[in-house]
C-alpha cells in the first residue's frame, strides 16, 4: 500500500505541536517548582503525607479503639487513605484550597495530557499513513518511547506525590523528541523486507515501552542521589533538595517502575532473540545492539539484587539505576547511529 | 526482603575457631570460605557488574565473530594499539579467557546460591506459618476493633476471608485464639525458577556453541544447486569447537529464481523459488518446492536455510583471437545496499596455452562496477536504484598475471593489487557497456557484456541446543514474573475475649503508649481512644495514665472475667519482601475481617 502523504503530514504537525505543548507544560511546572517558599511547602507536605502514610495503620487502629461505634470510624479510615493513594494528578488534598503554585502544577498536568494526546495521534497517524505499526525507524522509535515515558509518569502521579518533579521528566523527553524530530527524522515509508515480521510489532513495542518506563526511575534515582548528598552535606543542593520529596518516596518510585519495566524489557530481549533466529540465522550473535541490551539487562538485574543486599540499598542502588538508564540511552543513540550492526536500520542519513 | 541465605552464614565463621586449627582444617576453612564468598549475594553482584563491563568492548570494537573484515581494517589503522588490543582478545571478547572466566564464576555462584536456597525453599514449603507474635502492634500493619461476636465467630469469619492463604490456627492463653496466615509462596518458586532458567540458558547457550555450525554460500538463481555435504561447498564456514565438518546434516537445494519487489525504489519483498531434498528424498531423488523468504527460513534435516541477501552476477564472454570463447557468470558484491551498485572481478584464462610463463602473461580480468539502474555523472557510472533497468557495467580490462600461482588466496571480488603494483598486471581497456555491447582489445580479443543473473546469499545454520535455550528462557521469564509481582506476605488475626469489670466498655489503657495513642486518635478525628494492648504487658486494668485515653469505664481494676459477648479482634500484617504496596491489600482485608465492609 502506498504511503499516504496527507496523513503523514498531519502526523508531523501533531508531533511538533505536542513538543511545543510539553515545553509549555514545563514552563508551568517550573513556575510551580520555583515559587521558592511554596515549592518547599509542597515538599514539606509530601513529607508529612509520607509520615501519615507510614503511620496510617496505627492511626486507624487507634480510631478503631473508640469502639462502641465501630461504624463511625469508617470514614476516618477512608478519609486518610485517599490522602496517600488515589491522589490523582491533582494531588494536594491535604486541606484548604489549592495554592497558586498548585494551580500552576495542575495546569501543567492538563497541558501534559493534551500534549500526550497529540503525541499519541502523531503515532496513530504515522501508522495509518504507512499502513504498518509506527515503529520502523529511529524517529518513530523515539516517538513511541517518549510517549510511553510520559504515559508512565502520568500513571505514576496517581499514586505518588511527585507532581512537582514533572518538569524533570518532561525535560529529557522534550530533548529526545527534539532530536528525534530533527536529526533522526525519516520520511514515512514502507518497511524493508527484513523488518516485515510480526516480531517487529512485539519486539520493538516491548523495547520501546521498557526504555520509556526506564526513564522514570532514572530521573527518580538522580533525585535520590541529590537528596542523599544533601542529607549528608546539608550545604550541598540546599535549595533544590528542599523541594524534593523524601528519599524513600523517590526510592519507591524508582523501584516500582523498574520492577514493571524490567520484565517488559526481558520480554523484549527474548522476542528479539526469537526474531533474530528467524531473520539472521542465529538467536544471539553479539551484534552491538544485542550486546548493549545484554549489558543494560545485567545492570538492571544488579539493581534488583542490590536492593536485597545489605549495604547496597539506597545510594548504591540508585547509582546502579542511573547507570542502567545511561546504558539504555547509549543503546538508543550510539549503537544505532555510530556502530554498524544488523540493527542499523535507523533510516537516518 | 529475603537476604541471600549465604549471607546469613557469613558471620558464622567468626564463631568457629574454638578448636585447634590443624593445616587440614585450615585448608578446609579456606575452601569453605572461598565457597561462601563466591556464593554470597555481594559476589554475585560484583560478578554481574564485571560481566557487564566485560561485554562492553564487544559493542565498541569490531568483533571477529561478527565481521572479520572490520577487525582487519581496525588492525591496519591502529598499529601497536591494535596489536595490543588483539593480544588482549579484545576482538574476540565473547570467546576470550577473561569473559569466559567471569561467566563461569557467575555460573558457580548461581549454583552455589541455588542449592541452599532450594533446600530452604523445600523446608519452608512444608512448614506451617509462624506463630502469631505476642504483640501485633509492633507490626508495620496493624488494626484493632472490638466486636460483639464471640471468638469462634471471629475465627470462622477469618478462615472464610482468608481462603487461599496458608493458615495455622492456635489456642492461646486466656481463651484467645489466633490465626497465622501466609501467602505468596509462589514468589520464591518463581525466583528459583528464574535462576534455574537462567542457568539453563547459560548452559545450553555455551553447549550449543560447541555443536553448532554456520555456513554462507552464494548460489546463482539460475537453477544452480548447493549441497550441505562438506565445508568446501561453502564460501565461509564457522564450525563450533566440536564440529569437524565431516558430519553435516545432508540436504540439497536448487535455486530456480529470485524475485525482489520494489515500491518507489524501496524493496518490500525478497523471495527465492527453491527446490530442496533431504532425508529419504536424497535417495529417491525427489525435489520439494519451497518459497524461501526473508524472516522465514526453511527448516529441514535439523538445519535452517536462510535467505540473507541477494545481488547481481554479470555475464561476460571473452572471445580470444583464435576464435575460442569462454563465458562466465560470477557474482559481484553489492557495495551499496540501497542501490545495489556492485563491484567485482570476473577472471579468465586463455584456453590452450600450455607454457606456464606465457599463460601468466595472458590472463584477463574484467573488473569494475555494475549498476542495475545506471545513472551517469559525467563519465562516472553509479546506480540510481536496486531494480534491473537497462543495467550497465563500467569495466577495466586487466591483462597479465592474476597471481593465481602466488599461493595466496584470492578474493573472488577483487584482483590482486600487488600484481598491479608490481607492473605484472596492466589495464588494457576501460569502457562502459550496456547489455549486448562489447569492446575489443589491441590484440583482437573481444569482451562482451551478455547480461546479468541474480544470485542469492544463503546461510545454513545448525544449533542442536537452541530449543533448550528457548525452553529455559521461557521458564526464566515466567519465574521472573512470579518473582517480581507476587508479594510474600503474612497476616495474623487474634481474637481475645474482653475482660470486663462492671460497666467498663473497653480495657483501660495503661502505659504511656496508650496515652500517645489516644492523642493520635484525637488527631485523626477519632475522638478519645483508649490505648491498645495493655493486655500484652499484663496489667489489664487502667491506672492514672489511662487518663490519656478516656474510655467509658472509670478504669478501676477489678477481678477481670471474660465477657462472652465482646471480643477484641486484632489484625497484623507484614510484607516479607521490599515491594511496597501491601498496605492497600492489608487495609482491605482488615476492613473486611473487622466487619467494616
Ligand atoms: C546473571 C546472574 C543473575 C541474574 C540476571 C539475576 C537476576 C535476578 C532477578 C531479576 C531477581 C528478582 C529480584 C527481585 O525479586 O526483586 C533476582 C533475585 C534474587 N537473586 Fe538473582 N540473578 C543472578 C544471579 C544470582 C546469584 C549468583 C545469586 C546468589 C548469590 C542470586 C541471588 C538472588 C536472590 C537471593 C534473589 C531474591 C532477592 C529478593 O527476594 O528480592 N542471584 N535475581
Amino acid at each position: 500500500m502506498p504511503v499516504n502523504e496527507t496523513l503523514s503530514q498531519y502526523s508531523d504537525w501533531s508531533y511538533t505541536t505536542s513538543v511545543v505543548i510539553y515545553i509549555l507544560a514545563m514552563v508551568f511546572f517550573l513556575v510551580e517548582q520555583s515559587f521558592g517558599r511554596r515549592g518547599r511547602e509542597v515538599a514539606e507536605r509530601t513529607r508529612n503525607r509520607e509520615l501519615v502514610g507510614a503511620g496510617i495503620d496505627n492511626t486507624t487502629s487507634r480510631i478503631g479503639n473508640t469502639a462502641p461505634g465501630i461504624d463511625n470510624t469508617t470514614p476516618g479510615i477512608h478519609n486518610t487513605t485517599p490522602g496517600i493513594h488515589n491522589t490523582g494528578p491533582g494531588i494536594r488534598n491535604t486541606g484548604g484550597a489549592p495554592t497558586r503554585a498548585e494551580r500552576f502544577g495542575r495546569m501543567g498536568i492538563a497541558l501534559t495530557v493534551l500534549g500526550l494526546l497529540l503525541h499519541g495521534s502523531a503515532l496513530v497517524l504515522r501508522g495509518l499513513a504507512t499502513s504498518r505499526v509506527p515503529w520502523g525507524n529511529m524517529y518513530e522509535y523515539v516517538m513511541i518511547t517518549c510517549f510511553v515515558a510520559v504515559t508512565a509518569w502520568l500513571v505514576l502521579l496517581r499514586k505518588h506525590p511527585v507532581r512537582h518533579l514533572s518538569m524533570f521528566v518532561l525535560l529529557p523527553n522534550v530533548i529526545l523528541m527534539f532530536i528525534g524530530g530533527t536529526w533522526l527524522y525519516a520520511v514515512a515509508a514502507p518497511l524493508q523486507p527484513a523488518l516485515q515480521s510480526y516480531w517487529l510489532i512485539i519486539h520493538v513495542a516491548a523495547a520501546a515501552a521498557s526504555s520509556g518506563v526506564f526513564l522514570v526511575p532514572g530521573v527518580a534515582s538522580i533525585f535520590y542521589l541529590i537528596k542523599a548528598r544533601n542529607e549528608s552535606h546539608p550545604e550541598k543542593f540546599a535549595k533544590f533538595a528542599a523541594k524534593l520529596p523524601a528519599k524513600d518516596v523517590l526510592d519507591r518510585v524508582a523501584y516500582r517502575t523498574t520492577v514493571f519495566a524490567f520484565p517488559v524489557f526481558t520480554f523484549g530481549v527474548l522476542c528479539g532473540a526469537v526474531w533474530a533466529e528467524a531473520a539472521w540465522g542465529r538467536f544471539w550473535g553479539w551484534d552491538p545492539k544485542e550486546t548493549v541490551a545484554f549489558i543494560a539487562w545485567i545492570v538492571y538485574a544488579a539493581y534488583l539484587h542490590s536492593r536485597a543486599t545489605a549495604g547496597w540499598r539506597g545510594n548504591r542502588a540508585a547509582v546502579i539505576n542511573v547507570i542502567g538508564f545511561a546504558v539504555t540511552v547509549f543503546n538508543l543513540f550510539f549503537v544505532n547511529l555510530v556502530t554498524t550492526g544488523l540493527h542499523s536500520y535507523a533510516g537516518v542519513g | 526482603m529475603t537476604p541471600a541465605p549465604s549471607e546469613q552464614t557469613d558471620n558464622a565463621d567468626n564463631a568457629v575457631p574454638a578448636y585447634r586449627a590443624t593445616p587440614l582444617r585450615r585448608a578446609w576453612a579456606l575452601v569453605r570460605n572461598t565457597w561462601r564468598g563466591l556464593t554470597s549475594m555481594r559476589t554475585a553482584l560484583i560478578l554481574l557488574f564485571l560481566l557487564a563491563v566485560a561485554a562492553l568492548p564487544g559493542a565498541l570494537l569490531p568483533q571477529r565473530s561478527v565481521n572479520e573484515r572490520n577487525v582487519n581494517g581496525y588492525l591496519d589503522e591502529h598499529g601497536w594499539w591494535g596489536s595490543l588490543l588483539d593480544s588482549l582478545q579484545m576482538f574476540d571478547v565473547y570467546s576470550s579467557v577473561w569473559f569466559s572466566a567471569i561467566y563461569l564464576l557467575l555460573m558457580v555462584s548461581i549454583i552455589g546460591c541455588l542449592v541452599p536456597r532450594t533446600s530452604d525453599y523445600i523446608r519452608s514449603m512444608r512448614s506451617r506459618p509462624v506463630l502469631t507474635p505476642r504483640n501485633l502492634r509492633r507490626l508495620p500493619h496493624h488494626e484493632r476493633v472490638e466486636t460483639t461476636d464471640d471468638v469462634d465467630a471471629v475465627m470462622a469469619g477469618a478462615r472464610r476471608r482468608l481462603r487461599g492463604w496458608r493458615l495455622a490456627e492456635r489456642e492461646e492463653a486466656g481463651g484467645a485464639r489466633s490465626i497465622s496466615a501466609e501467602r505468596g509462596y509462589l514468589r520464591e518458586t518463581g525466583n528459583l525458577l528464574f535462576h534455574f532458567g537462567m542457568l539453563g540458558v547459560i548452559i545450553s547457550f555455551a553447549a550449543g556453541a560447541l555443536y553448532s555450525y554456520e555456513g554462507q554460500v552464494v548460489v546463482l538463481a539460475d537453477g544452480s544447486e548447493f549441497c550441505n555435504s562438506g565445508i568446501y561447498n561453502y564460501d565461509a564456514f564457522e564450525p563450533g569447537l566440536q564440529v569437524d565438518g565431516t558430519q553435516l546434516n545432508p540436504f540439497c537445494v536448487r535455486v530456480n529464481d529470485f524475485d525482489a519487489e520494489y515500491r518507489g525504489g524501496q524493496p518490500v519483498a525478497y523471495e527465492a523459488d527453491i527446490d530442496y531434498q533431504s532425508g529419504d528424498d536424497l535417495q529417491t531423488g525427489t525435489w520439494r518446492q519451497h518459497h524461501l523468504e526473508v524472516n522465514e527460513p526453511l527448516r529441514t534435516a535439523g538445519d535452517r536455510l536462510y535467505l540473507l541477501n541477494h545481488g547481481y552476477a554479470p555475464t561476460f564472454t571473452v572471445t580470444f583471437p583464435d576464435g575460442q570463447s569462454r563465458t562466465q557468470t560470477v557474482q559481484w558484491r553489492p557495495v551499496d545496499q540501497q542501490t545495489y551498485l556492485s563491484e567485482g572481478a570476473t577472471k579468465f584464462e586463455e584456453p590452450g596455452i600450455t607454457d606456464p610463463v606465457k599463460r601468466r602473461e595472458r590472463q584477463l580480468a574484467v573488473t569494475g562496477l555494475f549498476a542495475p539502474t545506471p545513472s551517469m555523472h559525467g563519465n562516472i557510472l553509479s546506480s540510481a536504484g536496486p531494480q534491473l533497468n537497462d543495467p550497465q557495467v563500467a569495466v577495466d580490462i586487466m591483462r597479465g598475471d592474476l597471481g593465481f600461482s602466488s599461493g595466496r588466496g584470492q578474493s573472488i571480488f577483487e584482483i590482486d593489487q600487488s600484481m598491479v603494483d608490481a607492473g605484472r598486471l596492466e589495464r588494457v581497456a576501460r569502457e562502459n557497456l550496456e547489455v549486448g555491447q562489447s569492446l575489443t582489445l589491441d590484440d583482437g580479443t573481444r569482451v562482451t557484456f551478455d547480461g546479468v543473473e541474480r544470485f542469492v546469499a544463503l546461510q545454513v545454520s545448525h544449533d542442536p541446543l537452541q530449543n533448550w535455550v528457548l525452553v529455559s528462557a521461557i521458564v526464566m521469564f515466567a519465574g521472573l514474573g512470579a518473582s517480581l509481582f507476587i508479594k510474600r506476605r503474612r497476616l495474623w488475626v487474634r481474637a481475645t475475649p474482653v475482660e470486663v469489670t462492671a460497666g467498663a466498655t473497653g480495657e483501660g489503657a495503661a502505659d504511656g503508649e496508650g496515652a500517645a495513642a489516644g492523642a493520635a486518635g484525637d488527631d485523626a478525628g477519632g475522638g478519645a481512644a483508649g490505648g491498645d494492648g495493655a493486655r500484652d504487658e499484663g496489667n489489664a486494668a487502667g491506672d492514672e495514665s489511662a487518663a490519656g485515653g478516656v474510655t467509658a469505664g472509670d478504669g478501676t481494676a477489678g477481678d477481670a472475667k471474660p465477657d462472652p459477648r465482646r471480643t477484641v479482634v486484632e489484625v497484623g500484617g507484614l510484607a516479607r519482601t521490599d515491594q511496597a504496596g501491601y498496605g492497600e491489600e492489608f487495609t482491605r482485608i482488615a476492613a473486611e475481617l473487622l466487619g467494616r465492609k
